[in-house]
């Protein structure tokens, strides 16, 4: 990938702030739902290889809850909402207050899994708006899918588009979590994950300079 | 002592007994175990896309796509002593993980991975004896080459061999 080369830290520095503003939305955004205080780690950006990705989130073959979007529109690429199996049972659970909800064998609660969806989309879409007020780039989430299953198989899919100039990704990886972490807590792991051709959308859009 | 020899994303390598290989977590990727009966001197490929001509970049990793994954991991095999016509086949992967109403040739990708890697090793006259493709599901596989069995693991679905 050669705007991998061109990459300097300050570049790095965008991309973190911009996992700030769209955290820290999609933050609030589940503490009204849940009615719970959320808490945010600062984004972490790093450029990592395929191979070292899912060791970075547990392991290739753990298994975990994922919802997975499409960002389209002017700067495309992949959105992943990844938790503990267990994190996304209670979180459910406390939205649909259907204590029996599980999510370790199939069938699942259909109406569960609506709420795992609408998670995703809560998430996603107050992550991407606030993203779009700062960029004036448009952009929409498209309608969530969600898995569990391993990780490695989970993340593979969104490292498609990447994976035909380079492999490497650009991770923004910010975690969230429930502050009360006594009892029941969520918590889990936001991936953005832009196409190639959208660093340079994005950088454009917000004045930084690429070419030099 | 036995090892287990580790094939990451987009990755090969090759394998003698009495050590296995594995990758983990195979979503739409393919995994490709080619082994020549004989010496039972085996390799395995995590193949990610179907063809290089879809590759943007200046030097291509060969392991990542099915068209030359395939004669990539034959000429590392054949460096360890393997023959090409004692070789088989044997696949596993090809999910789709997500499903979306917007039909997107991106989403498809599972089965066209499987496509291509049946066109090469079809083109190369290497026999597949056994497969494990499509589905909704990840695995994780594990080859042996003593006993030439495929181990498969699917979330949900347990364990079994081919």
């Amino acid at each position: 990938m050669d705007f991998l080369h061109k990459l300097r830290p300050y570049h790095l520095d965008v991309l973190k702030e911009i996992g700030n503003i769209g955290a820290a939305h999609a933050a609030t955004a589940l503490s009204e739902l849940l009615n719970k205080q959320i808490d945010m780690s600062v984004p972490d950006v790093r450029l990592v290889s395929f191979q070292d990705l899912p060791e970075q989130v547990g392991g290739a073959d753990t298994e975990v809850a994922a919802i997975f979007l499409r960002v389209e529109g002017e700067a495309p690429g992949s959105m992943f909402f990844i938790s503990k199996i267990e994190d996304m049972e209670q979180l459910v659970r406390h939205l649909t207050k259907n204590k029996s909800f599980q999510l370790k064998q199939p069938p699942y609660d259909e109406l569960g899994l609506s709420a795992f969806q609408e998670v995703g989309n809560i998430l996603a879409g107050s992550y991407l708006s606030s993203f779009s007020d700062f960029t004036k780039l448009m952009l929409q989430p498209s309608v969530p899918g969600f898995s569990v299953d391993m990780t490695g198989a989970i993340l593979s899919y969104g490292l498609i588009p990447l994976s035909e100039v380079g492999d490497y990704a650009i991770v923004i990886d910010t975690e969230i979590r429930e502050l009360n972490r006594e009892k029941a807590h969520v918590s889990g792991h936001f991936f953005y994950l832009p196409d190639p051709d959208s660093f340079e959308v994005i950088f454009a859009a917000l004045g930084v300079e690429t070419n030099e | 002592m036995n090892e287990v020899i580790k094939v990451g994303m987009a990755d090969l390598n090759v394998v003698t007994p009495p050590d296995t290989i594995r990758t983990s977590g195979l979503g739409s990727c393919v995994g490709v175990i080619l082994y020549d009966e004989v010496t039972l001197i085996s390799g395995m490929a995590h193949v990610m896309l179907p063809s290089s001509a879809l590759c943007k970049q200046a030097t291509p990793n060969p392991a990542k796509y099915a068209d030359t994954a395939i004669p990539a991991l034959i000429k590392k095999l054949e460096s360890k002593g393997a023959k090409i016509f004692s070789l088989k086949a044997k696949l596993a992967g090809g999910a789709q993980m997500f499903s979306f109403s917007t039909g997107n040739d991106m989403m498809r990708i599972g089965p066209r991975n499987v496509e291509a890697v049946k066109e090469k090793l079809n083109e190369l006259r290497i026999p597949i004896l056994a497969e494990d493709v499509g589905g909704k599901s990840g695995r994780t596989i594990e080859f042996n080459p003593l006993s030439k069995k495929l181990q498969i693991r699917t979330v949900n679905q347990g364990t079994k061999e081919i």
